[in-house]
């Protein structure tokens, strides 16, 4: 197994560290003895399919669920023999919302402050302040039923940053969300990382966790199958795709074979897609993508359209495992373990 | 505090007092916390009435039409010679048993819709004690009971009901009526907390509800009833509830032993199923 190890060259203290934790639903094993550690400041994206622990993960790192083996500290806390303590210092956003629907915004967040143990005027001060922060002042009033999709899980962040925690969770956090509503918490989740929150992000999506983690862990069927920083993972699953349509679709040939000539074919060869209009050409660095580009407008190509393309959650397996998913090939097991 | 709101690099390393070998968690929570965290939580039970005024509807109508139901359709009969004015007498101090059962058995259902959002695994995430959830839901629903039992006692003087005793006895009979309905709403929440979904609650509380209401004297005098289920009706605690609430309230009939049959009864439920509730709630994911 590769795994990037709590190197301490790597540089400061762990805020999550799991060892060998496992947790057995009857037959199935969610967990199969996962070893991580997210250090302190930093954003670890634990990536992969439906069915794979994540949630299972989250759930017995916020004391939800108690594991069967292994153990796992969370700000220096043991989940199993502390559990009081790290409450103390966990947030949690889950993939369904955590807020009282029926409740205004602004009610959510006094409450959490309460429960919390704020006096009642710092817990209306904190309420404003993260409203205000959030963008959810105008709507504070308003009961949560009535928000959008993307408020709903505006206001979740804020409610779990109220206690200011150590480590937040954060489990799926846009899955459901349109394009624009997850640019918007994908904004908020990079702000909290720029003040200095530390984060455990699940999501199914490469390109979430290219966009927010610092490292990321793949797990598949409860197990830890590939970890290491996001670019060194991005390398070994050929990074991304350059997707280049030529004004003139008769010239994809030669347009491959000058990016062959001058060695810009990246690992795996650009392939010529007459059918499609297109060229695809494997990017390992953004050098290499400059000079792609560079090169076809200096030889007088004309480029009518040109975009990158992340490699699937499939493709980053495949790359990984030689396999798909179990997403891909066994829909009916995958339920069993869903379940 | 707009910007600060995420911890600081630091905060997040702290090592549990003591060597890694003996762990020690945080101390219980305390008294003045847990009745802060009650308080919070028991607002956000009573905003959701506020936000769904309809939900009050069963504490509003539910004393109404049962009191016009059995003083008019059936206390002419039970007094004999059409005689409801002493019916009225006779059925509020029971009617005041049955609101108990009744509301306290919606509580199941509203716990087995409510525990299953998302918020209980923000709750469930908090450093707070489990307990308190359920125990805000019940404060609540003791409001609910009480504006239940007010609604039913001014109907009761609208339709000629007399206290023929004191005011204090009266409020004896509705607090005994109080406490037993809280015992009863721990029963109701562990059922919740069981059961997939609500009708199955509402379904298998009916079950146990229909005889322990009509199977006692709450709504007629157990003596013309078969000697067996005299012997069910006497150790009923609605028929005690029922019988001690009519003593306290007409002035007429043994209080000590309805009473302290009642509150066993209320003490021994809640100490079977609160634990039990609480467990369940603890272990639910």
């Amino acid at each position: 197994m590769t795994r990037f190890d709590n190197d301490p060259a790597g540089g400061g203290t762990n805020a999550v560290a799991v060892r060998g934790l496992v947790k057995h639903f009857g037959e199935t094993k969610a967990l199969d003895g996962v070893d991580l550690d997210v250090r302190e400041g930093t954003v670890l994206g634990v990536l992969g399919p439906n069915g794979a622990g994540k949630t299972t993960l989250v759930r017995c790192l916020s004391t939800l669920l108690t594991p069967d083996a292994g153990y796992a500290t969370v700000a220096g806390f043991d989940v199993v023999r502390q559990p009081r303590a790290l409450r103390r210092r966990i947030g949690l956003t889950g993939q369904y919302a955590s807020v009282d629907e029926r409740l205004s915004g602004w009610e959510n967040l006094y409450m959490i402050g309460r429960l919390l143990d704020l006096s009642r005027s710092a817990a209306r001060g904190r309420a404003d302040a993260m409203l205000e922060r959030f963008s959810l002042t105008e709507a504070a009033r308003k009961p949560v039923s009535q928000y959008s999709g993307g408020m709903r899980r505006r206001l979740d962040l804020a409610a779990s940053m109220i206690g200011q925690p150590a480590v937040l969770y954060l489990d799926e956090p846009t899955t459901g969300l349109d394009p624009r509503t997850r640019n918007e918490v994908w904004d908020e989740v990079r702000r909290m990382v720029a003040e200095g929150a530390t984060v455990l992000l699940t999501t199914q999506y490469m390109e979430e966790a290219e966009q927010l983690a610092n490292e990321l862990t793949v797990i598949d069927r409860g197990k830890v199958i590939a970890g290491g920083k996001v670019a060194e993972l991005k390398a070994r699953v050929g990074g991304r795709t350059l997707k280049i349509r030529p004004t003139d679709p008769t010239v994809l040939g030669s347009m491959a074979r000058a990016l062959t000539e001058a060695g810009l074919d990246g690992a795996t060869g650009s392939q010529a897609i007459p059918d499609d209009g297109l060229l695809y050409v494997p990017i390992l660095s953004d050098e290499q993508l400059t000079a792609v580009v560079g090169l076809l407008g200096a030889r007088g190509y004309g480029i009518a359209d040109i975009g990158t393309e992340l490699p699937s959650l499939d493709e980053v397996f495949l790359a990984i495992t030689g396999q798909k998913t179990a997403d891909a090939t066994a829909h009916s097991e995958l339920e069993e373990v869903a379940a | 505090m707009s910007a600060a709101t995420v911890t600081t690099p630091g905060q997040g390393t702290q090592q549990a007092p003591g060597d890694r070998g003996k762990l020690t968690d945080e101390g219980r929570i305390g008294l003045r916390d847990n009745v802060r965290h009650i308080g919070a939580l028991a607002r956000r039970n009573a905003l959701q009435i506020k936000q769904n005024p309809e939900s009050m509807f069963d504490v509003v109508l539910m004393p109404v039409i049962f009191i016009l139901l059995f003083v008019y359709v059936f206390g002419g009969a039970i007094s004999g010679k059409g005689n409801q004015q002493e019916y009225v007498n006779y059925v509020v101090p029971g009617m005041m048993a049955m609101m108990g059962i009744n509301i306290a058995m919606a509580v199941g259902t509203g716990v087995n819709e409510d525990f299953k959002k998302g918020v209980m695994d923000r709750f469930r995430t908090m450093p707070i004690a489990r307990s308190s959830v359920l125990i805000a839901k019940i404060v609540v629903e003791i409001g609910r009971m009480l504006v239940a039992t007010a609604i039913l006692l001014g109907m009761g003087f609208l339709l000629g009901l007399e206290i023929k005793t004191s005011v204090v006895d009266l409020l004896a009979a509705v607090a005994l009526a109080t406490l037993f309905g809280a015992s009863l709403m721990w029963i109701f929440i562990l059922l919740g907390l069981s059961m997939n979904t609500p009708q199955a609650v509402q379904g298998v509380a009916m079950i146990v509800i229909m005889p322990l209401q009509f199977g006692s004297s709450i709504f007629a005098p157990t003596s013309t009833m078969p000697g067996w289920l005299q012997g069910f009706t006497a150790v009923n605690p609605l028929s005690n509830l029922a019988d001690a609430s009519r003593a306290l309230i007409n002035g007429t009939g043994a209080i000590a032993h309805p009473t302290l049959v009642t509150l066993a009864w209320a003490a021994g439920i809640t100490l079977v199923t609160a634990p039990l509730a609480i467990r369940k709630f603890r272990s639910e994911s």
